[in-house]
């Protein structure tokens, strides 16, 4: 098998923050030792709350963030560093989507001007050229040139996302982060651009990561799924596989407390205490004040991501490999 | 038994354009209702116009009756009476609902004393049990505290006590966990259905969540375009939706286990209320639409004892539906 696009080994990265103005300076560990690998033109899914460093990994696995330890690598050759000339040209090659299209562009330029800039930039093409790719990828994401010549207020919500996405895909990257790209859409719309993403993602053989909060969506377009928790990743399997049997107690509370129709809320998992705070982070397991199966074990020491079989991975001391029967039947 | 609250034929235009092209709900003491619908569906806005909450530019007509009371257009000073009172609400956002630069303590004894016949240490002692009952720990040192000083979650549990200060009938939720993390979201979820099982309140969850309105209400409602498309108990919609775009949100929403199928999206965009199209406003992204559908708006009509569709199509649609389940 050939090597995957994206492999990133153990990166971390913290943040000081000073509470109030003259407090002391505190380290806030957005990220720590997170490894991920994607394969070509598959989707990895990371899942996690406010807080749990998903967006700040997606900003440093396409280098606008430095890790403090750790390293990223694309293609096989580490990220050229900021700024540089083997920078911009690796940065053609990777893309983003955001949550917010409409913050995202801009409000006073036609939308098709927009589509065509990354082409400018990275000069791409002649100009005549170029305005055949804008109405290339305009048909690829399903809008008309009609719609290019309008501007970002004149289309809904669903059609400045389809513009964000044609500007991403201008430079023909290989790899696109997309950060919640679906989240401040409407259902019917939300179904309409994940479909769309999954048929280009198929066409040009994309290789995606996908941040959400939204397990559903996550499930729909990945193909192997990351859950973190404060900075650390706590589970990652197969996409099928991790939502219909989840081993780690953090992953199996959000399964369930994502509302289903047709079930009733008896026998949720409701996790008590609020979403950690990165800047006072519980020492050991960092879900263990909010765990319901903590033990004492789980208060001092950091569980590693581990091995469980089935392609699984779990941080938890409780989940262990197959062959050590320790696991209780709840 | 006559309805706790019953809207009739609520219609609201903005400036010539109408959002809310007649609404007819009903809900029964200690019932819960889901609203569900995508943005523009009209909502928030069918709560907001039955509480006089709108601006003046709204247009505002039909009947809104509160226990057999006319309350729309009824005088300020007797809105100001229902609303906090015996219906109160809680929105999306609920750090920008209280005042950043007062206490809670100030917050809450607030709305006590509008709404309650108390005073002194009495309007502290119910400020103190009403944190303690939504969950917020520390009660009593908690009082003291800003709005900032609280997370989201707790922000919201607060909002929830300073909507049951004036022992409420009904609460209006509009989107109260939209803003919130998955599992915080599942508390305060469980902390409402606590609540109103224990008072007997009566609850509109309005959401875009079809999941969060189908664990928690009896009924539930689908809005499209300012109008109610289909009505029916919540088990018995997600079982067996029969409205055409009902179909589609549940067909559109990727299912959490099971095999992964290609999710049915609803082609097109809602419409524009400024150009609504003639007939059923759903007919242009229906798969199912005839000529007739583009002539009359259907009105909502009953299909079984305790359901209702809007749809001249509801036969051919719920046959669709079982064809494709029997595939």
């Amino acid at each position: 098998m050939s090597r995957p696009l994206v492999e990133v080994s153990s990166i971390s990265r913290s943040y000081s923050m000073r509470s109030g103005m003259f407090g002391r300076s505190a380290a806030i560990h957005a990220v720590h030792g997170v490894s991920l690998t994607i394969p070509r033109g598959e989707t990895l899914g990371l899942v996690g709350e406010s807080g749990s460093g998903k967006s700040t990994t997606g900003r440093i696995v396409l280098g606008l963030e430095p890790p403090d330890h750790g390293e990223v690598r694309f293609d096989d050759k580490p990220m050229a560093t900021p700024g540089t000339t083997a920078w911009r040209a690796q940065r053609a090659h990777m893309q983003m989507i955001f949550q917010d299209p409409l913050g995202a562009l801009d409000r006073r330029l036609p939308v098709a001007a927009q589509i065509r800039e990354p082409l400018d930039i990275h000069g791409l093409g002649t100009p005549l050229e170029r305005e055949e790719r804008v109405r290339e990828l305009l048909r690829a994401v399903e809008l008309t040139p009609a719609h290019g010549a309008r501007y970002p207020g004149a289309l809904s919500g669903g059609q400045r996302q389809r513009i964000v996405l044609a500007r991403a895909l201008a430079t023909k990257p290989d790899f696109l982060v997309c950060d919640e790209p679906v989240s401040a859409l409407d259902v019917s719309i939300q179904a309409q651009v994940v479909n769309l993403l999954a048929d280009l993602q198929a066409q040009l053989a994309l290789t995606l990561l996908f941040i959400s909060h939204d397990l559903r969506v996550v499930r729909q377009i990945s193909n192997v799924v990351a859950v973190m928790y404060l900075g650390r990743i706590v589970e990652i399997g197969c996409a099928d596989d991790l939502f219909a049997r989840p081993e780690h107690p953090y992953t199996q509370a959000l399964v369930s407390a994502s509302p289903a129709p047709g079930r009733r809320s008896a026998g949720r998992i409701v996790l008590a205490g609020d979403p950690p705070n990165p800047a006072a982070r519980p020492q050991g397991c960092a879900f263990h004040p909010r765990c319901p199966r903590t033990i004492t074990r789980c208060a001092s020491e950091v569980p590693a991501l581990s091995n469980v079989g089935g392609n699984r991975q779990v941080a938890c001391h409780l989940v262990t490999g197959p062959q050590v029967e320790t696991r209780d039947a709840a | 038994m006559a309805p706790l609250i019953s809207i009739k034929d609520l219609s609201v235009a903005f400036h010539g354009v109408p959002v809310l092209r007649g609404v007819d709900l009903a809900l029964h003491k200690g019932e819960a209702l889901g609203l569900v619908g995508e943005s523009g569906s009209g909502k928030s806005v069918t709560w907001l116009a039955a509480l006089g909450l709108l601006p003046r530019n709204a247009r505002v007509s039909g009947s809104v009756r509160l226990d057999s009371r006319e309350i729309l257009g009824a005088p300020a000073a007797e809105l100001d009476r229902i609303r906090g009172g015996r219906v109160a609400m809680i929105f999306q956002d609920p750090a920008s609902a209280l005042n950043p630069v007062l206490t809670i303590r100030k917050q809450l004894c607030e709305s006590l004393a509008l709404h309650r016949d108390i005073s002194g240490g009495a309007v502290k002692a119910e400020a103190r049990r009403l944190l303690d009952l939504v969950g917020i720990p520390d009660a009593t040192r908690r009082l003291e505290a800003y709005p900032h000083e609280f997370s989201g979650g707790q922000v919201q549990r607060i909002m929830i006590a300073m909507a049951l200060a004036g022992n409420p009938d009904l609460l209006i939720a509009d989107e109260p966990t939209t803003a919130l993390d998955a599992t915080i979201q599942a508390q305060i979820l469980e902390l409402l259905s606590t609540i109103r099982r224990e008072m007997g309140m009566a609850m509109v969850l309005i959401s875009h969540d079809l999941g969060v309105v189908a664990e928690n209400c009896d009924r539930v409602a689908v809005m499209y375009a300012g109008r109610i498309v289909e009505e029916a108990p919540a088990n018995q919609l997600f079982a067996d939706p029969v409205h055409p775009y009902a179909q589609g949100l549940i067909g559109a929403l990727p299912p959490l286990d099971g095999p992964r199928r290609r999710l049915t999206a609803i082609p097109g965009t809602v419409p524009d209320p400024a150009s609504m199209p003639d007939g059923c406003a759903f007919a242009p992204r229906c798969a199912l639409a005839e000529a007739p559908c583009g002539i009359v708006a259907p009105s909502l009509a009953p299909i079984a004892e305790d359901r209702a569709v809007a749809c001249i199509r509801a036969e051919a649609s719920r046959r669709a539906l079982l064809g494709i389940a029997a595939e």
